[in-house]
């Protein structure tokens, strides 16, 4: 497996053409849940796992008190 | 919000300036006033005798014959359970109690004082291990052993350490956490450097060499004698934070076996309460979960202030004595506890995370937004009174307590 830290970044997403996305080896930031990363890096693609959950759980009173509340 | 901002910067400075100093011992009903006839203290939040688990229940009979306001313990239950006695949690008079934490006028009271602010903390004395009236023991055993810890223990501690001045305890904390404690369920290293330390003191100031002896052996056979003097000094530091308009630090998390309630600075003496949690955990041979009652205790306050299960990191022997897997997996403990503090204390560190310090300051905040809660290491009591302890494990803190204070914050700060 390559190393996605080191290898030099493609362009930004937005700049490629979507038909072009997936037609070299993918490398892929993963967020939230992690058996998507696990599946691709069973497939062999390069994959950095971020744990991340909404704030609160997804509770939307909570996440809206919390973003006034900052911290 | 820069109101909230500034108000934990406070909190984090008063915690940090903190000068505990166990200066006394002392009958709980001269240093706490509302101790009169008939009154008994308990650990977590406010509860009535109808909703009080088998434990509590068990201690309180015990103590009401104790200090002979009952003939025995069937008369101690009906005259509870008829109202006959008045029940207040001991954070609401300064003090603090491990598991049932039942503390009643005569009992003595280890007193730790704050010198940085002046405020004044007590703690009953432990009383070992095994049958005790702190996991619901109430038999003439224990009775016996209450008797002794007031007529002979007490007055040799108080006054060795009147005459040393009083033992620094910020210290203590620090060369404990360095040999291995994180002062809930492990203490031995810090009840043995307090002997060091009150050896000579204790020495000079016994009135015979055989009372001398049995303090000494008393405390040195029992590793959690330091317990009850951290949680009194952990109170010590923490109600000098109570009440600074705008901060979101808790400054009290404690069980009474049926719930579990929190402080937070802001809301002053408020509490949030949810149902208490069972503690998973390792039982004595013959005991299993089945036995179990759910967790209780005032102890709590040493994770509060950043030791117990925060400290996890400092002690990897007490990992596997509490079920919590590994001395890596006890790193990842003390890890988790960073996303809900505000800071890394800077005078108690942690040799096994390069000397990091433990995490200070639990934000309700954080808590809330990460679904992280405290990480509780803690005793366990059989169900039934009159058993006592028959295992430890760890207990997490119930995350609905902090959505509760969370809300209530924010009104205080006018957010909602």
């Amino acid at each position: 497996m390559s190393d996605p830290t080191h290898d030099p970044l493609p362009p930004p997403a937005s700049a490629v053409p979507l038909d072009r996305l997936l037609a070299g080896p993918v490398r892929v930031v993963n967020i939230g849940l992690e058996q998507f990363a696990t599946d691709l890096a069973g497939n062999g693609a390069a994959v950095v796992h971020v744990e991340w959950t909404p704030p609160a759980a997804g509770d939307a009173k909570l996440a809206a008190l919390l973003a006034k509340l900052g911290g | 919000m820069q109101l909230i901002e500034e108000a934990n910067r406070e909190a984090v400075r008063r915690i940090a300036a903190a000068e505990p100093v166990l200066v006394d011992v002392r009958p709980a009903g001269e240093v706490i006033p509302a101790l009169g006839d008939r009154v008994l203290l308990h650990a977590g939040p406010p509860i009535e005798w109808a909703r009080m688990c088998g434990p509590m229940r068990g201690a309180i009979a015990g103590a009401l014959v104790f200090e002979g306001w009952a003939t025995d313990l069937e008369a101690a239950e009906r005259l509870a359970a008829s109202g006959g006695v008045a029940f207040a949690p001991n954070h609401h008079h300064g003090a603090v109690g491990p598991m049932t934490g039942i503390t009643t006028r005569s009992m003595p009271v280890l007193v730790v004082e704050n010198r940085a602010f002046g405020n004044r903390a007590f703690c009953t004395i432990n009383e070992g291990l095994g049958k005790v009236m702190r996991f619901g023991g109430n038999d003439a055993e224990v009775l016996a052993r209450l008797r002794w810890l007031r007529d002979e223990l007490a007055p040799v501690l108080a006054a060795g350490l009147r005459a040393k001045g009083g033992l620094a305890l910020n210290g203590v904390i620090a060369r404990g956490l360095a040999m291995g404690d994180e002062m809930h369920q492990r203490n031995v290293a810090c009840t043995s450097l307090t002997v060091r330390e009150l050896a000579p003191a204790l020495a000079q100031a016994a009135a015979a060499i055989d009372k001398l002896a049995a303090a000494l052996a008393f405390i040195g056979a029992n590793d959690q004698f330091f317990l009850n003097i951290a949680m009194a000094m952990g109170k010590a530091i923490m109600d000098p934070v109570c009440d600074i308009r705008g901060s979101s630090v808790v400054t009290a998390m404690a069980r009474n076996g049926t719930d579990f309630g929190i402080r937070v600075s802001a809301t002053g003496e408020r509490w949030f309460v949810a149902p208490v949690e069972m503690p998973k955990g390792m039982y004595f041979p013959g005991f299993s979960e089945a036995d179990a009652n759910p967790d209780m205790g005032d102890s709590t306050i040493v994770e509060t202030v950043g030791l117990g299960g925060f400290a996890m990191a400092a002690a990897p022997a007490v990992a596997g004595f509490v079920g919590a897997g590994s001395a890596a997996d006890a790193l990842d403990w003390t890890r988790a506890m960073y996303d809900i503090t505000l800071v890394r204390s800077a005078a108690w560190t942690m040799p096994a995370l390069d000397f990091a310090g433990v995490p200070t300051a639990i934000d309700i905040r954080k808590v809330v937004s990460t679904g992280i809660v405290p990480v509780i290491n803690t005793g366990i009591a059989h169900k039934r009174p009159g058993i006592g302890q028959v295992g430890a494990g760890v207990v997490r803190a119930p995350l609905d307590c902090f959505k509760q204070a969370l809300v209530a914050f924010a009104a205080t700060v006018g957010v909602e």
